[in-house]
Parts: structure tokens; C-alpha cells; sequence
């Protein structure tokens, strides 16, 4: 299909320790569309952070291949995934993962700097993602200053900067109270009319509901 | 991110953890500090006896009891075989070539009606000494041949012996006790400073004849043969080497030019500060370790920043190079930090001693402490570089 920006054909992973092989993921085929909304479930232990990892570029499949925009990328670097990483996706992670004793509009610049854009285009760029998430007033604020919904903003407007493809939501509401959690999803709904893919993985099935695609995973499978 | 963002940025993180900074660096400031200070003391002792050797006298030789240098250094305590009658010789035998001098050294206590001065070097010198050897006149005169032939207790005094005793007042035609026998000041040399602590100016001159007398001295301390033209030192070196040899054995004197000399100083200054600036550079490596350390505990720290990085598009080498400038940064940091230290306590001790700072240990001990901030660098950098993304970011 000429949409499709994620393809995985018998995806496994296996994750081998001494003498005990693990197989997190068993033969997964998936394609996600561009402007899809889908969220990705299931229990502890489903194997949806190994997917969530595969599908970041941040670990490799044990067998199976990746297409990533036309791109096979199961075979790549380490160097090369990093450039698409930065390029193609953006991440959204269950504890933020902001920079400390730095201000939003740096933290929001981060994914710039790799992509190599100079300074004044950095802040220019990162100011406009901040105001996309309603944001613009906090630009200077540090993390330490920024409640627990505005810090995950922030790190969704870091996820958007670079106009990424994909972005990956690592359970984005696990660390929020449930007002800042639905907020938080609002946003992921209005990227997503403007245009963006977006992968959320939860747990929670009361966040799946927003998503128009909910994907469930059990033992390292598809069920639904 | 460019170079001057990462050193922006490494200089903002050094600056939020100042005490951990300072401690870190504290190594490399000590290091460079010292490798500076030391190098310009050792370089300001070589150029200050320099000067004080040059300013002795213009092709200067020095004829000294016993064997300096050489292959086969006698040990122990030699009997001086240097005379009189050597210094005659060298006279009658250099005559219209050279000029030569004996001198005679003791030490005694200097009194004057109620004032000592001990410890003052009595100099037994002839009649044509101020020939030889610069020195200055200020005031009074020197005693001629004459004087010096019919045995006068006359006395010409340094600085350091007219204010202990006349404290200000003129000296000239005053008596002066000279370990109980009285001389009679008829000249004052002018200020000459120290070397090595040595008060060049507590000296006292006097007729080398009533020296000998008095003393009982009959060995001569030193024998100065000036030439009279440049070119004939080597040659005047040879012809008294020969002279002295008919009588003394080899091991019984040295002749030394000033330019042996100076290159004898040279090579000792050389040897001082390579042994000093080494072992100021060791405290710049245990410095390298400090940094190392810090950094071993900056990366583990920061493992999750790491990670985010790297997940956010970051390389290997852009993690690597973010660690390593910050490594030199801190040793950079150092390094400046010491090189001021090192160039205000120079001139600080520079009121006391001679100091001179040479640019070139400024530049080494700069270059060794980056040096070290790479070697020490590298290591933490590189286990930065290669950690894994997911681990990285699931630490906690």
C-alpha cells in the first residue's frame, strides 16, 4: 500500500540469557498507515515495550523485516538508526525524560541539535512546537517548574520539533493524575486531525478508546 | 551541536557544580601552578647567576684548588696545594697577555666600637684586584701596590659592613677590628645583592700580604687571570694550565672560563628544572585521574540523559565528543586557572627572589594538562558512547 509508513513482516524477538531464551514477540505482521491513531495494549510482560522498542529503531528484530517509510531498516547501524530515529520518529516517554536545570525550549531543542540546524532556528522551532501544545508562555521555565502534565507536554512538542513521521507514545499518561492524562491524550488527538501518526502503548484500556485503532498484544502476539 | 555550544554548555554544567568542579580540577591547577612557578624560580636563579658571573669581569678565568668536572672526580676533602709563589709565576709568565690576581678568604667578626658584624668574608686581595673584578668604588679609594707590599692594615668595606657598623655614617678613616687586629677604612664598595642567600655585601677587602700575616693563610682561595683580548682566553687557559702543571698535579687545580662556568650553571639549572617541572607534571597526571574519575561518575549520572540523547538522534561520536570536551573543559579550566596562579605567585616571589617566567612552560604545562584531560577523557567518554539506549533509558 502507498500510505503504509510502518511494515512488519514475521517480526520475532528473542531474547537469549545464558542458558534461558526469552521470545518476547512471535511472528508479528503489522502495517500502520500515514494519519493512522493507534494504540498498542496489553498486560505486563506482552511484549509491547519490545514492540514499542523495534518500532523506535531503538533494538533490532531477531528475525523478520522493518519497512520504515520504503525503508528497510531491520539491517541498519547503529550510527544510521540514529539518523532516522531523530529524523522519522519522535518519542514521548513515561517519565518525560526532560534534561534537569534546563529550560523547555532547550529540552524541546534536543532532537534539533542532532539533525544539525543552527541555533536560531533551533529556538524559532522549538518555541513554535511548544506553542502547538499550548506551551508559549512556559518557553524559559525549567522542568522543576513545570507541573506533571506540562513537563509531558513539553516533551510532546520535543517529540514533534523535528516533523517527524511517526511519534511513539510510551505510555504517555502512566505518571499523571487522570485530568492531565485526558489532556495529555487531547493533544494526541488534535496532532493526529492535523496530520500525525501516532502509536500510543498503554495499558490502560480507557486511553485506548481515543485512539481509531487498538491493537492488542498477548504473549508476544497479535490477538486482535 | 558544534564545538563552542558543547564547551557553552559543559561550562554551564561546571558552573552548577562548582565544589565538585573546583575539587576535580584542583589537581591540574596545582600541577600547572607549580610546573610555572618552579621553571621561572630555576630560570631566574640561571639568569641572576648569569648576570653576577658576567658581571665579575670581562674574559675572566678562575684558577681553583682541586679538580671540578671531569671523568674522575677525586671524593673527600683535598689538601690545597695552591700558593703564592704560583700566582708570581703566572704573573711573570702572562705578562702582556693577562692580568693576574690571588686572592685569600676567610671568615671573622667585624667590630667597630660597640657594633659587630659577624660572619663577614674577609677577602686577602692585591693591589690590581679592581682590575680584574668589577666592583664599585662609591666612595674612598683602593690601596695601591705600595701599601699593600709594606704590610698597611688598610680596608675597603661592602654595604652590608657600613651599616652593621657605621650605620650610616661615613666610615672612611675609621678603624675597624678585623678579629683583633685594627684596619683602617679607606674605601666602600657599592651594593652587590645575594646569591644563593649569600650576602655578597658583608664582605670586607684587605691587603693580601696582612692577610697572610694575620691568618697565617700561605694557600690561595682563588687566582683571577683576566686576558686582555677575547680571543686569547683559550690560549691563556692552556699556557697556565701548562705553567701550574710543571708543579701541581692535575687533580690539584681547575681552570675555569667564565663561559665553562656559565655552561657548567646551564647544565645544573637544566637538570633542576626538569627534576622540578617532572615532578610538578606528576601531580598534573594524579589531576588526569581526579578528572577521570569525576567523569566515570558524570556518565553514570547521567546514564538516562545519555540514553534520551541517543534515542533523540544522537551518535556514538556525539556522545563521545560531549564527554570529551567535557573533559577538557574541566582540564582546560585547570590549566588557565594555574597558569594565572602560576604567573602571580612568580611575581609575588618575584619581589623576593629573581624569578623569570618562561613562556615555554607556560605553553607545556597548558599542552600536558589538555593532554591529560584527553588520555583521562577518553575512557568515560567512550563508555558513554556505547551504551545501549534501552538500558540507558530505563535506568534509574
Amino acid at each position: 500500500m502507498k500510505n503504509s509508513i510502518i511494515k512488519l513482516s514475521h517480526v520475532s524477538k528473542i531474547y537469549q540469557s545464558e542458558n534461558i531464551s526469552f521470545q518476547a514477540l512471535k511472528d508479528i505482521n503489522l502495517q500502520i498507515n500515514k494519519g493512522e491513531f493507534v494504540a498498542i495494549i496489553g498486560a505486563s510482560g506482552s511484549g509491547k515495550s519490545t514492540l514499542m522498542n523495534i518500532l523506535g529503531l531503538l533494538d533490532k528484530p531477531t528475525s523478520g523485516s522493518y519497512e520504515l517509510d520504503g525503508l528497510s531498516v531491520a539491517r541498519l547501524g547503529q550510527d544510521t538508526l540514529a539518523n532516522i530515529r531523530n529524523k522519522k520518529i519522535g518519542f514521548v516517554f513515561q517519565n518525560f525524560n526532560l534534561l534537569p536545570r534546563t529550560s523547555a525550549v532547550e529540552n524541546v531543542s534536543l532532537p534539533l541539535i542532532y539533525a544539525g540546524i543552527s541555533k536560531k532556528d533551533r529556538d524559532i522551532k522549538a518555541k513554535g512546537a511548544l506553542e502547538q501544545v499550548g506551551l508559549g508562555e512556559k518557553v524559559g521555565s525549567h522542568p522543576n517548574q513545570l507541573s506533571g502534565g506540562q513537563q509531558q507536554r513539553v516533551a510532546i512538542a520535543r517529540a514533534l520539533v523535528n516533523n517527524p513521521e511517526v511519534i511513539l507514545a510510551d505510555e504517555p499518561t502512566g505518571n499523571l493524575d487522570s485530568k492531565s492524562g485526558t489532556e495529555i491524550v487531547r493533544i494526541f488527538q488534535r496532532l493526529n486531525s492535523k496530520g500525525h501518526t501516532i502509536i500510543i502503548i498503554t495499558h490502560e484500556p480507557e486511553i485506548a478508546t481515543h485512539a481509531k485503532r487498538i491493537i492488542k498484544l498477548k504473549d508476544g502476539e497479535i490477538v486482535k | 551541536m558544534n564545538f563552542t555550544e558543547v564547551v557553552a554548555a559543559s561550562l554551564k554544567s561546571i558552573v552548577s557544580n562548582r565544589l565538585r568542579s573546583f575539587l576535580t580540577i584542583l589537581g591540574i591547577v596545582i600541577g600547572v601552578t607549580s610546573v610555572i612557578l618552579l621553571t621561572s624560580l630555576v630560570s631566574g636563579l640561571k639568569s641572576y647567576i648569569t648576570d653576577q658571573i658576567q658581571g665579575l669581569g670581562s674574559n675572566l678565568m678562575f684558577v681553583i684548588p682541586g679538580r671540578v668536572g671531569g671523568s674522575r672526580s677525586p671524593g673527600g676533602i683535598q689538601a690545597n696545594r695552591l700558593v703564592m709563589q704560583d700566582a708570581i709565576n703566572l704573573t711573570n709568565k702572562l705578562k702582556g697577555s693577562a692580568d693576574v690576581s690571588a686572592v685569600v678568604q676567610k671568615t671573622a667578626t667585624l667590630k667597630y666600637s660597640a657594633k659587630n658584624d659577624k660572619g663577614a668574608a674577609v677577602f686577602g686581595v692585591q693591589a690590581n684586584y679592581p682590575k680584574l673584578i668589577s666592583i664599585k668604588i662609591i666612595s674612598g679609594r683602593f690601596f695601591n701596590e705600595s701599601e699593600a707590599q709594606g704590610g698597611k692594615r688598610v680596608a675597603i668595606i661592602g654595604a652590608t659592613v657600613k651599616s652593621n657598623l657605621f650605620a650610616g655614617g661615613s666610615p672612611l678613616g675609621k678603624s675597624v677590628d678585623v678579629a683583633g687586629v685594627k684596619y683602617s677604612v679607606i674605601g666602600e664598595v657599592g651594593p652587590r645583592g645575594s646569591t644563593f642567600g649569600v650576602d655578597m655585601d658583608n664582605t670586607i677587602l684587605i691587603p693580601l700580604p696582612a692577610a697572610t700575616r694575620q691568618f697565617g693563610l700561605d694557600r690561595l682561595n682563588t687566582i683571577y687571570i683576566s686576558a686582555f683580548k677575547a680571543e686569547g682566553v683559550k690560549d691563556i687557559q692552556n699556557r697556565a694550565t701548562a705553567l701550574l702543571g710543571k708543579r701541581l698535579s692535575e687533580d690539584d687545580f681547575s681552570i675555569l672560563t667564565q663561559e665553562q662556568t656559565l655552561q657548567t650553571i646551564s647544565q645544573i639549572t637544566s637538570v633542576l628544572t626538569i627534576a622540578l617541572g617532572g615532578i610538578a607534571a606528576i601531580s598534573l597526571i594524579v589531576g588526569g585521574i581526579g578528572i577521570m574519575n569525576i567523569m566515570l561518575v558524570s556518565v553514570t549520572e547521567r546514564t538516562r540523559e545519555i540514553g534520551l540523547r541517543k534515542a533523540l538522534g544522537a551518535k556514538q561520536r556525539d556522545i563521545r565528543n560531549q564527554f570529551l570536551i567535557e573533559a577538557l573543559t574541566l582540564s582546560g579550566l585547570g590549566g588557565i586557572i594555574g597558569i594565572v596562579l602560576g604567573i602571580v605567585l612568580s611575581l609575588v616571589i618575584g619581589r623576593f627572589f629573581t624569578t623569570a617566567i618562561t613562556w615555554w612552560s607556560i605553553a607545556l604545562s597548558f599542552g600536558f594538562s589538555m593532554l591529560v584531560g584527553v588520555i583521562f577523557g577518553v575512557a568515560p567518554a567512550i563508555r558513554a558512547a556505547k551504551l545501549d539506549p534501552i538500558q540507558a533509558l530505563r535506568y534509574e
